[in-house]
């Protein structure tokens, strides 16, 4: 799923300062998946952004609510009778989430309480790990399941690099090196040869290099 | 045992202090609380095995989120103890609320 | 190996059969050529070819492809370093054209160390392509006279390609298989990561000569000396893929401070003398990173010197 971590409270402070009756969104998507903008998490930040501003004398209505998604506009449109009513709405979804309301509700201002990361999932109980970095040309099977375009800090297509050491990645010693585990798999298999010859050159305009992207279901479209 | 502690503090009972959430005491904060504590058993000795231990790191996640908007971290602990130490629960209230008194009330105005 | 592909004084030195000595030199911080063509100057008749690194460990300076063009202008021979990290295929393919024009006869092709490492960590990654790629780009446009996209070129790059090689780094047993991924690529000759460890550069040699790697590229050892302790125990400590062995540590620390760095250029004289002798390798790639003034000396006594003239 997407995984986001909230934004540092200074740092939502700083957007909220001059308002004076906000509401915080969360989603039932993948930030409450990740525990970082569902419904705990918003009156967490509530209750947070409550106390910084009640230290400072400065008055602040903080109203809570969550939709299924902030992604599908017919859940958006839920919020339709209320989100008017506020100096500003804090959305807790990850990046899609204020702007799919920034455009249903125009007249509003829509700050992301979050920064959006990257695709992943839960390796354990509280730790997300990236595994997918949306290229649009899926090749895994050729490395026995694993990515090398997300999961090499060089996207290496012929990894690893010489700055593989103890299996991990150069940049951090707690970063797997994701060749170290393809080359050692292939090994394994016995099909070390399918790492020696050289790949084509990438076509890098399925991923964002190639613009803003798009998808259509023909048979689905009204 | 019938000693005394502070009457500044307000007891409030869990069946275990990992039934406390970050918003419990994120809003007794709120609420205008000079400090606010968990007193839960010794570590390895939580009758619910890891409740204990749980509620540890959401305290330690309270005090960052506090530092973070310039509030004082300690005024929100955690004290491990048995249910046989009646002497170190009055000894704990009296740390805290002394603790307390040195940051001065809370800058919470309600 | 038998028609040359650049003419370059390095490819007529080693298919002469030589023993080749090659050397390495940043380019500055800053556009101060003087300082510069100082350094090369050092370096000027006591090396066959000299490494111009290209933003080495992500640390910004002058670009590889014009200081390699100021040491043309020097009459001496670059060996221009292009890495993946900073620029996308259309960049590369233009600076190897540039490389080409300015009469750069040497390309080594690399992925580059990581941003992070530099003094620009928050800088975007490019790795539109990586060095095994870059091989097959380069030679590519070299042999057949196309673009990656298939289109003609007007005159051709005559480039002698090399590519690196880190025997220390892991996996070690994928190590020689990779090096013959890139000599399949198209790699005319390798350098190797600078060698600390003989023992295991040793077995690695010795597998790489079973795959006989050796008859189809030239593979030049890495060396450099450690100027002292400390400098050794930086290297082991904070430089991914690189093997300094406690033997070489207690060398340097057995002698008092002043007489380090003779010690270490003493061990290095030892691993060159090894190296001319040793089955499957062709030269060695000497890189006394800003301590080129030593080179001379470094040279007299590995015993290599003159160098061949061809």
């Amino acid at each position: 799923m997407i995984v986001a971590d909230r934004k540092p409270l200074t740092e939502i402070l700083k957007m909220i300062e001059a308002e004076k009756k906000i509401l915080i969104v969360g989603c039932k998507g993948c930030v409450t998946v990740c525990n970082t903008g569902g419904l705990k998490e918003v009156e967490i930040l509530a209750a947070s952004l409550g106390i910084a501003r009640k230290k400072e004398n400065s008055a602040l209505t903080i109203d809570t609510t969550i939709i299924e998604r902030q992604c599908d506009n017919e859940y958006v449109a839920q919020l339709s009778e209320t989100v008017n009513d506020y100096d500003a709405v804090l959305s807790m979804a990850c990046g899609v989430g204020p702007q799919f309301l920034s455009e249903a509700y125009p007249d509003q201002k829509f700050f992301p309480a979050v920064n959006t990361t990257f695709y992943g999932g839960a390796v354990a109980h509280g730790i997300w790990e990236e595994r997918c970095a949306g290229c649009g040309t899926c090749i895994i099977h050729d490395f026995e399941g694993l990515c090398p375009i997300a999961r090499c800090a060089k996207s290496l297509l012929h990894g690893p690099c010489g700055g593989s050491s103890q299996t991990k990645c150069e940049i951090n010693p707690d970063t797997q090196c994701i060749w170290d585990l393809i080359v050692s798999k292939k090994m394994e298999l016995g099909k070390l040869d399918d790492l020696l010859g050289v790949r084509e050159l990438r076509d890098w305009r399925s991923a964002r290099d190639g613009g803003p992207r798009r998808s259509i279901r023909e048979e689905l479209t009204q | 045992m019938r000693l005394s502690y502070p009457s500044e503090i307000k007891v409030l009972q869990v069946p275990c202090t990992g039934r406390v959430d970050i918003l419990h005491l994120l809003k007794a904060i709120e609420d205008g609380a000079d400090g606010v504590y968990v007193a839960g058993c010794l570590e390895g000795e939580c009758h619910y095995l890891t409740g204990n231990i749980k509620t540890k790191k959401k305290v330690t996640y309270v005090k960052q989120l506090l530092e973070e908007i310039g509030m004082e971290p300690d005024r929100v602990e955690m004290y491990n103890l048995s249910s046989a130490q009646g002497g170190r629960f009055a000894e704990i209230a009296r740390e805290m609320t002394e603790k307390i008194r040195q940051l001065g009330p809370t800058p919470i105005k309600n | 190996m038998s028609d040359l592909k650049s003419g370059s004084n390095l490819e007529k030195v080693l298919t002469a059969g030589h023993f080749a000595f090659t050397g390495e030199c940043g380019p500055p911080k800053g556009a101060n050529v003087a300082h510069l063509v100082e350094k090369f100057q050092h370096l000027k008749g006591n090396v066959d070819a000299v490494n111009i690194t290209d933003n080495q460990t992500a640390v910004v300076r002058m670009s590889s492809l014009a200081a390699s063009h100021l040491m043309v202008h020097e009459g001496m021979e670059p060996n221009f370093q292009m890495v993946c990290r900073d620029r996308n295929r259309l960049a590369i393919t233009a600076d190897i054209l540039g490389a080409q024009a300015l009469g750069i006869k040497n390309m080594l092709c690399l992925s580059g160390d990581h941003q992070t490492f530099g003094n620009h960590p928050q800088a975007k990654n490019v790795h539109d392509i990586d060095s095994m790629q870059l091989i097959k780009l380069v030679t590519t446009m070299r042999d057949k006279g196309t673009f990656a996209n298939g289109e003609k070129i007007d005159v051709r790059p005559r480039l002698f390609v090399g590519a690196a090689c880190n025997p220390f780094a892991d996996p070690f047993d994928y190590r020689v298989h990779r090096l013959a991924a890139k000599i399949g690529a198209g790699a005319d000759f390798i350098q190797t990561q600078c060698i600390y460890n003989m023992d295991k550069f040793r077995e690695f040699m010795r597998r790489a000569v079973d795959m006989g790697l050796h008859e189809k590229c030239y593979i030049l050892a890495g060396v450099t000396p450690m100027k002292n302790v400390g400098m050794a125990n930086f290297m082991r400590k904070f430089v991914p893929g690189m093997d300094v062995p406690d033997t070489v540590i207690k060398r340097l620390k057995g002698v008092e401070k002043k007489d380090q760095a003779e010690e270490g250029i003493k061990f290095a004289i030892e691993q060159v003398e090894e190296f001319k002798e040793m089955e499957g390798v062709a030269g060695v790639h000497m890189m006394a990173i800003e301590w080129e003034h030593k080179v001379p000396e470094i040279a007299e006594r590995c015993g290599v010197l003159p160098r061949p003239l061809v």
